[in-house]
């Protein structure tokens, strides 16, 4: 549902106000993510607070785009309910033409496991297993045969240039080599999108300027990618930037007249 | 399997109560086992020899709970007399074997020891020891004439032996019961005991001998044991020494015997029912471990589950479904409670060893309690582990990943 006292955001194209204004229909074949007001509550003991106030949003194949906005924003939120690890309490998301917001948590799981790759700041690998495991793992949830699963991963390894390191547990690797290792793990499935919340919040600069670099390579090898960021610079990276702001979609422009319009986040 | 190698120590603890469970297991059905195949070997062919049964007005051994009438009417029943053993003997089919046996506990002095000793006596008919396969050690055995005449011989085993006549060759010599010399002419080879009991403390002199009126007093004979050349004519057998005797005794086709036959089966039977006993024993011990170490093992579960629930959470968040994550703690736990049981298995058995070594309980390593023990194991692990299994299942992804 459209929450009719916000005006569509800043940057809104035509095009995508028509995709998320069809509450109920199933998007055009080419929207590979539909969101039409989400909301995301938290009781927390009598106080509800609204971490999503109704969002909308519509992401094409191939597209390249940064979350941007202040703390608190619901940046994080949102990418969960979009990797379908959260489930929203109300509004439509569409995955890839299937309604997500209605599956039972299984479906959920199988979703993530096929449709979706997750970059987490923290990394999140395995602690005791060696790379090639961590990338291994959600192949062994797809049911995938032991020797294939091992082509695959070491496959995934070598596009991030880890094919070296394989054998290494993670706290053998450096920062930079963990993320890119998740990035592998997140890329194993070939999901249809690679979502990324703060990639680089925990690396220095030059590390983080090395994964921008996998992160663009793989959008311009044609994979949907969206990633939360909280720097401008690493923002400019994507081609199009949504900024939240108290759980709403405040702008939403491509990178070129983002400059220009808002400033910077914050 | 790497989170269990880490926490050996742990681990060691987590598996005391399964693996204590199972040891008790495995010792009991060893020790059971042990002295099930020593009664069926060895003691039941003391007490009966093989296709053998004997007549006597009540039965030696009474299973299970009687009330008080089956008592009273056992303490009702007539006699067997020595009258009955004639047309008994008469009924019998061709190749049967059997023996009149009366017996009684009596007081036996000798002049090499100072103490005189109370010892089971009895008087048999000739074939006694062919039935029993009795073979003298020392000496002979009762020659025919002697039962004919009803001499004042005797053969005696070896305790007997030992404590009448210490360090002296018995062969010849004499044993006073009630005021008669008896003439020792054979010891008997050893029978060996069990439970601590022995079958070497006996007498046995001929039926015709003046001791019988000690043993079977007025006419009255403890039992005539038969013995028959097969299995098959066992029934044959029996049937026809019932027919004689419910016609002896007056009974009318509704009434029942008011005797008893029994096998080396009803022995057997006996020897089952302790047997049930001690296996009920035997698992009711065990199954407290079992039941002390499935509390543990849940209890390290919850903790493995709390302690790895960013773990659980990012094996969701890469498609894990509650089915994997169930599994995965699932054979865990039930791959600890078996390494457990496994251990069990190994000083359970040489638990058995040592009380067969100590005591006179024989042990016998019983293949199938080894199979029974493992799958315990298994299935404790998995009784115990679904529980902290179902949590983990649940557990929400987001929250599951923002633990530290
Ligand atoms: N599990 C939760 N329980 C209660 N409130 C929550 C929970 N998760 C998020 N929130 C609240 O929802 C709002 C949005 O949080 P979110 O993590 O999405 O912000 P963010 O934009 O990612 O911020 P940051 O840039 O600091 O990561 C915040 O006010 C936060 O306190
Ligand atoms: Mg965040």
């Amino acid at each position: 549902m459209i929450n009719e006292t916000v005006e569509a955001p800043l940057g809104m194209t035509a095009e995508r106000q028509a995709v998320v204004t069809e509450v109920g229909a199933a998007p055009p074949k080419d929207w590979i993510i539909v969101t039409r007001g989400i909301k995301r509550e938290y009781d927390m003991g009598g106080e509800i607070v609204r971490a999503l106030r109704g969002v909308d949003i519509a992401i094409m194949r191939n597209e390249y785009v940064a979350i941007m906005g202040p703390s608190g924003s619901g940046k994080s939120t949102l990418m969960n309910v979009i990797g379908c690890l959260d489930t929203p309490n109300a509004g439509e998301y569409w995955l890839n033409g299937k309604e997500v917001s209605r599956m039972t948590d299984d479906e959920l799981a199988r979703v993530r496991n096929k449709e979706i790759g997750f970059v987490f700041q923290t990394f999140n690998l395995l602690p005791r297993a060696t790379a090639l495991h961590n990338v291994e793992l959600p192949l062994v949830y797809a049911g995938v045969a032991a020797d294939e699963r091992k082509r695959r991963a070491k496959e995934a390894l070598a596009r991030v240039q880890l094919e070296t390191r394989m054998d290494h547990r993670p706290n053998e690797l450096s920062g930079g080599q963990r993320q890119r290792v998740a990035i592998a793990r997140a890329l194993v499935n070939n999901p249809s999108i690679l979502l990324a919340d703060e990639p680089t919040g925990n690396l220095d600069s030059t590390t983080s300027e090395e994964i921008m670099k996998v992160f663009e390579s793989l959008a311009n090898q044609g994979q949907t990618v969206i990633m939360v960021t909280h720097e401008q610079d690493i923002a400019a990276h994507a081609r199009r930037v949504v900024v939240l702001r108290d759980g709403l979609v405040a702008s939403d422009d491509r990178r070129s007249s983002f400059v220009e319009k808002i400033g910077l986040a914050g | 399997m790497q989170q269990i190698r880490v926490q050996k120590l742990k681990s060691f603890f987590t598996l005391l109560g399964v693996m204590i469970g199972v040891t008790f297991l495995i010792a009991v059905v060893s020790i059971v086992g042990g002295m099930s195949r020593y009664m069926t070997d060895t003691l039941v062919g003391k007490i009966m020899a093989v296709n053998s049964f004997e007549l006597r007005h009540r039965p030696n051994i009474n299973l299970g709970e009687h009330d008080e009438g089956y008592w009273r009417e056992l303490w009702r029943r007539p006699r067997i007399r020595e009258t009955d053993a004639e047309p008994v003997i008469a009924s019998l089919p061709d190749g049967v074997r059997w023996a009149v046996i009366g017996n009684d506990n009596l007081v036996v002095e000798s002049k090499y020891v100072a103490k005189p000793q109370q010892v089971q006596t009895y008087t048999v008919t000739e074939d006694y020891f062919a039935i029993k396969r009795m073979e003298p050690a020392q000496g002979r055995l009762l020659s025919p004439q002697e039962y004919e005449r009803g001499m004042p011989v005797i053969v005696i085993g070896e305790d007997v032996a030992k404590y009448f006549f210490p360090s002296l060759d018995p062969v010849n010599r004499q044993v006073t019961i009630r005021g008669i010399p008896y003439t020792v002419v054979g010891v008997m080879e050893k029978q060996g005991s069990a439970f601590g009991v022995s079958f070497d403390k006996f007498i046995i002199a001929p039926h015709k001998s003046a001791l019988n009126r000690y043993v079977n007093a007025h006419g009255v004979i403890d039992a005539i044991m038969f013995q028959t050349q097969s299995r098959e004519g066992l029934q044959t057998a029996m049937e026809s020494v019932r027919q004689v005797m419910r016609a002896r005794h007056g009974l009318r086709p509704n009434q029942k015997d008011n005797f008893s036959l029994e096998t080396s089966d009803s022995a057997l039977e006996f020897w089952n029912k302790i047997k049930s006993y001690l296996v009920m024993a035997g698992v009711a011990l065990p199954a407290i471990g079992l039941v002390v170490g499935a509390i543990v093992i849940m209890n390290i579960m919850l903790v493995a589950v709390a302690e790895r629930t960013r773990e659980i959470g990012i094996r969701k968040a890469l498609g894990a479904r509650r089915k994997d994550i169930m599994s995965q703690f699932l054979v865990e736990s039930a791959m600890l409670s078996t390494l457990g049981a496994a251990l069990g298995i190994i000083t359970g058995f040489a638990f058995a060893q040592v009380i067969a070594a100590v005591t006179p309980l024989p042990a016998a390593v019983e293949l199938w309690s080894v199979l029974v023990g493992i799958s315990i194991g298994a299935g404790v692990g998995i009784v115990a582990g679904v529980y902290p299994a179902s949590r983990a299942s649940l557990l929400d992804p987001i929250a599951a990943l923002r633990q530290e």
